[in-house]
């Protein structure tokens, strides 16, 4: 490959990590967040401020405090970790599964505020209408409200990514930096900042970041637009 | 039998909806707006939920509250055409069509996809989205689609309120057509007299949350609480009539309303067609005497059965013509001079010429009037 020779074997390491991290994170918090989008916008029942702002903790609370949270929750003596380690054989702190968790805990509000939008935005008129050509509760949002949010699922995803590639505190307090598990291209860059030889690697790791965070917003960007035109707005 | 009686608060607004409507048929719903028409269909389509009171459709109960029934929406078979057309934005027309066909489970007769689209001339944009079309095509789908939902009752909310006149036109005569070829009962909510007029074969009168009148077009044309609705010039008798000859050469249809006969200025009425005129008050001529050397081609003979005051210089004369009465406006000078009276014997004089335009053809086949 040619491009070997603009990284080095590690930083492909940290890339692949980047990448798997923020896909496997979007992948696992999605029906979450387009459950609780639809639970803040739709549901009505008591607790629901307190819910909303429970949702948007990370935003406010710093990074290292939600890994530090995580870490007490689920390493393996933590109430949750200890029962997935000893009933399933399920280890988080220390992993690439850990860092795939609190990265999805970190970008979890972003994506609820985007799928929220476009719930919001839907008119409720068409579901009346669905509901009077026969169609059931579950029928009605498998047909028409989720395909109507897509634009703002879609988005969200997308933005959670982007900002899963670069989630640096929570995952380093969770999960660690082990190279080749944990130590995706934000723990990378810090350990090339804090190598006296590392100027040359700590440069070519944050222009990645910088290309695969334009990247990820382009592609958001054009992703809510064809979906967008498919509903001809 | 559509058998409503239901009641609704909403603020400071207390919606006491209470009518019986005859099905198969047209039923419109007539008032102004904000006196509760459309949260009536929406309490029959179960949109809405009443703090009170029974729906009941031809023997199923739909609502009732004291036994603690709910039918809800999706399965009520309501169709519903609603005033903003409301087709899904991510499908095309032909998807939208289907969703309520794939979901209507075993209708007893059930209507034909092709029927539908023959009927509504849909067949040229079936490949296309919603947003392609205009706001007449757009009703057109959505009839459509409430059509093939195999509905035992259609809920039409202004469906041509959000057309200009020129659509209007456009998408009348489907509506028209519907009435005439197939039999489910629809309810009609306008405030548009005109629309009334061509589809309706029955009016509930609506005004602030309550029903004020009900009954066939021709006895709600002649109640007083019509003038404000439909403004001073447009009270006049609706009546119904069937076609005993027509003299094509002159476009004009003999038509059989009560005992006499009325010459009308209508297009395309073979025998036996069903028609009804809009007798505007103000062209109905009042004679005592059988009248002669007149160029008037229609005269009636009938009783007065009511007199009115209209304004501060008119009177409202009712007259009944053998079946169905007509109403003519008269100054209180004539009135006086005639020496009108309850039980006179009078003949009523219409213009044949003042017929053009308010005569609308009610459907090609009779049954029974």
């Amino acid at each position: 490959m040619p491009s070997q020779s603009l990284l080095s074997p590690p930083e492909w390491d940290a890339l692949r990590l980047s990448l798997e991290v923020a896909l496997r994170s979007v992948l696992f918090s999605l029906p979450f967040a387009v459950l609780l989008a639809w639970l803040l916008t739709r549901g009505r029942f008591p607790g629901r401020s307190l819910l909303d702002a429970f949702v948007h903790l990370p935003l406010v609370l710093p990074p290292v405090a939600v890994g530090y949270v995580l870490l007490l929750l689920f390493g393996n003596r933590g109430p949750l970790g200890g029962w997935l380690h000893e009933r399933l054989g399920i280890q988080l702190a220390f992993t690439t599964a850990g860092a795939a968790l609190a990265t999805a805990v970190m970008a979890f509000p972003l994506m609820v505020r985007s799928i929220r939008l476009s719930l919001e935005s839907i008119d409720r008129g068409l579901e009346q209408a669905a509901r009077t050509l026969g169609a059931g509760p579950l029928d009605r949002f498998c047909t028409i409200t989720l395909p109507l949010m897509s634009p703002g699922v879609i988005a969200g995803a997308v933005t959670a990514f982007a900002a899963g590639l670069g989630e640096f505190g929570a995952v380093i307090t969770f999960a660690a930096n082990v190279p080749g598990q944990t130590r995706t291209i934000p723990l990378a860059l810090y350990t090339a900042i804090q190598s006296p030889t590392g100027d040359a690697r700590a440069l070519r790791l944050a222009v990645l970041s910088f290309m695969l965070g334009l990247l990820g917003l382009l592609l958001a960007e054009l992703l809510a637009r064809h979906a967008r035109r498919k509903l001809g707005r | 039998m559509l058998k409503l009686d239901v009641l609704k608060r909403r603020g400071t607004f207390t919606l006491h909806a209470r009518f019986e409507a005859p099905t198969p048929g047209v039923v419109a719903l007539f008032g102004r707006s904000g006196s509760g028409k459309t949260s009536t269909i929406d309490l029959v389509a179960g949109l809405l939920t009443p703090d009170e009171g029974r729906i009941e459709l031809d023997g199923t109960v739909l609502e009732d509250t004291r036994t603690r029934t709910r039918i809800p929406p999706e399965r009520r078979r309501v169709g519903y055409v609603f005033q903003d057309s409301r087709l899904f934005p991510h499908l095309s027309v032909l998807a939208n069509l289907q969703y309520g066909q794939k979901r209507a489970g075993d209708a007893l007769q059930p209507i034909g996809f092709e029927r539908v689209i023959t009927m509504l001339g849909l067949e040229g944009f079936l490949q296309r989205r919603p947003h392609e079309l205009s706001g007449g095509e757009r009703q057109r789908v959505s009839l459509g689609r409430a059509l093939l939902s195999q509905p035992r009752l259609l809920l039409l909310d202004e469906p041509l309120a959000s057309l200009d006149a020129a659509r209007r036109e456009e998408v009348l005569p489907y509506l028209e057509l519907l009435r005439d070829n197939l039999s489910i009962p629809m309810i009609y909510v306008s405030h548009q007299f005109d629309e009334v007029l061509r589809l309706a074969t029955h009016v509930v009168l609506m005004d602030s949350g309550a029903v004020v009148a009900q009954g066939t077009l021709n006895e709600v044309s002649l109640l007083p609480e019509l003038r404000s609705l439909v403004g001073s010039e447009a009270v006049g008798a609706v009546v119904d009539g069937r076609v005993t000859g027509m003299d094509t050469g002159r476009g004009m249809a003999e038509l059989q309303v009560g005992r006499g006969v009325l010459h009308v200025s209508v297009r395309q009425t073979p025998p036996g067609t069903r028609v009804r005129v809009h007798l505007l008050a103000r062209d109905i001529i009042l004679g005592t005497e059988v009248p002669k050397g007149l160029s008037v081609r229609n005269v009636l003979e009938g009783t007065v059965v009511g007199i009115t005051a209209d304004d501060q210089e008119t009177m409202l004369v009712k007259v009944d013509v053998g079946g169905p009465a007509v109403l003519s406006r008269v100054t209180r000078e004539a009135a006086e001079e005639l020496e009108l009276h309850e039980s006179m014997r009078i003949w009523v004089l219409v213009k044949a010429v003042s017929t053009r335009g308010h005569a609308f053809r009610l459907s090609a086949i009779s049954a029974g009037s």
